[in-house]
């Protein structure tokens, strides 16, 4: 700590960010590290389903099991990180940091950078194979939405990992990685993580982390909170070639400002920031993170002017006991196939068709727990809401799927598609894309661990390139 | 009293978390915020969506960002990779909820501006920076 309090900073920090997810715009994080100045550049990489994915890969490979856009993306940008001095904060490592930190040091030679960067990375969140010993500890890992034990469905489990908090990142960087590739670490963290270390917070310095927290919010949907998706007045959106994805201007004190770099598209305001702030929200006095309860109805937005939108005022209280699991588990399989109908009669042909196809498998004696129509075109994004197709609409598409836990039922249903264009309604076209896929779903299972389970395991290491 | 969509009176953005989509309603002016609150309470937006949401809906106000987030639970046919929804992510029940009419007194009404749509004359090309 001493040594960290000798290098507290007191000018603004610029944290970037250059993800939102895990097919994110490529050219972003390049954008971020080239179009002005930043101290950190905070990659997101990870959704509810992205672990499990992860999960197979590395079953597959024992190397594999991370975010692989990320070590070209370094390969690139890592002489302008060491040159300019900009520290890397991302969860890349999905299910194997490891692995992932093992191709970032490759990287990293082959763009020479040898001897003058540091890696390191963060495990411990993945308890998928000390799930056994858990249960058996008196860990019942309970369904946070349906109380059953995580004993029920234990065989099916997929990935299990635990969101942590900031405290191994900020480790990290004070053992002086220059990149730092975490497995679930919460999307927050990759920002808040970079504040406490430079700022030399206190995790009980609630009001400071809370506002950390709502910055990382902002931070980690990309582009979202500065142009993209959004939809207020959306037509007046200036180019959005180049979007500039948000930068965060934090201050000691716990406020800062959002914006982007000067000359890219896109916008930051008020609007833009609150779209952003509301996205996946719950009750918003109550947003949990592994480090601290933030008040989102705290939140107070300035509006600057050219780009720049200030926020201040957020407070925050102490963390909970409990950490939250992600988990995700193997529930059956699904397809779904489409065909287009069009004018006239275009919605009545396409809801024939589906009638048809229903009694068809009906009469073959398949079983789903779901069969699902919808008209892409016309009721798929609001239902009834669209009220009744006209006769004239000029087409629409039919999108028909099925879900249940005999994959032989669910793959028979994908050759009962193509027939329909010589056996059922006419005027039918768009089936060259060939039988659909049966796709295995992951179930989530969201639940509740002791933080005394997991802390302990979590670990850090940092490598020279 | 004038029935008047949502849309034009505010705009909105959706997500997910199982099988409950959120969404957060903001209003563009903040002196209508507290006419919003009037008028989307929790059951008034059950009855707007009907059958697309099979579970409660639950309301929290956000005043400093004139702002109301709701939950519709039971909205995503399970919800992340079971639903066979298009929309399996709740993307878009932000626009469901904007075609939502709600009463509003004539005089605000009669001076809300046209909003929501792309004025006539606009061109896709000037999402680029490009066209007029």
């Amino acid at each position: 700590m001493a040594d960290r309090d000798t290098r507290l900073r007191s000018a603004p920090l610029r944290i970037a960010s250059g993800q939102g997810f895990w097919g994110d715009d490529l050219e972003a994080p390049v954008r971020q590290v080239r179009g002005g100045p930043i101290d950190y550049l905070v990659m997101d990489y990870l959704a509810e389903v992205t672990m499990s994915i992860m999960q197979k890969q590395r079953a597959r490979d024992p190397n594999a099991g991370y975010a692989r856009d990320f070590v070209p993306l370094m390969e690139r940008i890592f002489p302008d990180i060491v040159e300019k001095g900009i520290r890397i904060v991302t969860n890349a490592g999905g299910v194997n940091p490891e692995g992932c930190a093992q191709a970032l040091l490759g990287a990293g030679r082959a763009a020479g950078v040898a001897g003058k960067a540091r890696v390191g990375r963060v495990e411990g969140d993945d308890i998928l194979e000390r799930l056994p010993k858990l249960i058996s500890e008196g860990h019942a890992l309970a369904n946070m939405e349906t109380g059953a034990p995580l004993s029920d469905i234990v065989d099916k489990v997929q990935s299990a990992n635990v969101y942590i908090g900031a405290a191994p990142i900020v480790e990290a960087l004070d053992k002086g990685a220059d990149v730092i590739v975490t497995g679930r670490s919460t999307d927050t963290a990759l920002t808040y993580g970079p504040m406490i270390h430079e700022f030399g917070w206190s995790l009980d310095d609630h009001d400071r982390i809370a506002a950390g927290v709502v910055a990382g919010h902002i931070n980690e949907c990309g582009a979202q909170s500065s142009g993209g998706n959004c939809l207020i007045d959306w037509w007046t959106m200036p180019d959005m070639t180049e979007v500039g994805f948000p930068i965060v201007e934090a201050h000691p004190d716990g406020s800062f400002v959002v914006t982007k770099h000067g000359g890219t598209g896109g916008r930051v305001n008020r609007a833009t920031v609150t779209e952003q702030i509301v996205y996946e929200m719950g009750d918003p006095t109550d947003y949990i993170t592994p480090d601290v309860v933030a008040d989102f109805t705290t939140i107070h937005l300035d509006e600057q002017g050219g780009d720049r939108v200030r926020v201040h005022g957020v407070k925050g209280g102490p963390r909970t006991d409990f950490l939250k699991v992600s988990i995700a588990y193997s529930d059956g399989w699904k397809a779904t196939g489409n065909l287009t109908y069009s004018w006239p009669d275009a919605a009545q042909k396409a809801r024939a068709a589906g009638v048809l196809l229903r009694e068809r498998l009906d009469r073959l004696g398949l079983e789903f727990d779901a069969v699902r129509t919808e008209l892409v075109g016309w009721d798929s994004t609001h239902g009834h809401l669209a009220g009744e197709p006209p006769a004239d609409l000029p087409e629409v598409q039919l999108r028909i799927g099925v879900r249940g836990k005999n994959r032989a039922h669910v793959e028979r249903f994908t050759r009962e598609i193509a027939p329909l264009v010589l056996t059922g309604p006419p005027s039918v076209t768009g089936f060259a894309g060939g039988r659909p896929r049966v796709q295995e779903i992951m179930a989530y299972w969201p639940a509740l661990i002791r933080r005394e389970a997991v802390e302990p395991f979590l670990s850090v290491s940092v490598t020279d390139v | 009293m004038a029935m008047i969509p949502l849309v034009r009176l505010a705009h909105a953005r959706s997500g997910d978390k199982g099988d409950t989509a959120n969404v957060g309603v903001i209003a563009y002016d903040a002196a209508h915020y507290d006419l919003l609150v009037e008028a989307l309470t929790p059951e008034a937006v059950k009855a707007h969506f009907g059958e697309l949401v099979k579970g409660e809906v639950e309301r929290f106000p956000l005043p400093n960002l004139h702002a109301i987030n709701f939950l519709l639970h039971g909205a995503l046919d399970g919800g992340g990779t079971q639903s066979l929804m298009n929309d399996a992510q709740g993307k878009v029940f932000s626009t469901a909820l904007l075609r939502m009419e709600i009463a509003v007194p004539d005089e605000i009404a009669a001076q809300l501006p046209e909003r929501g749509w792309a004025p006539d004359g606009w061109s896709a090309e000037s999402y680029t920076g490009g066209g007029a």
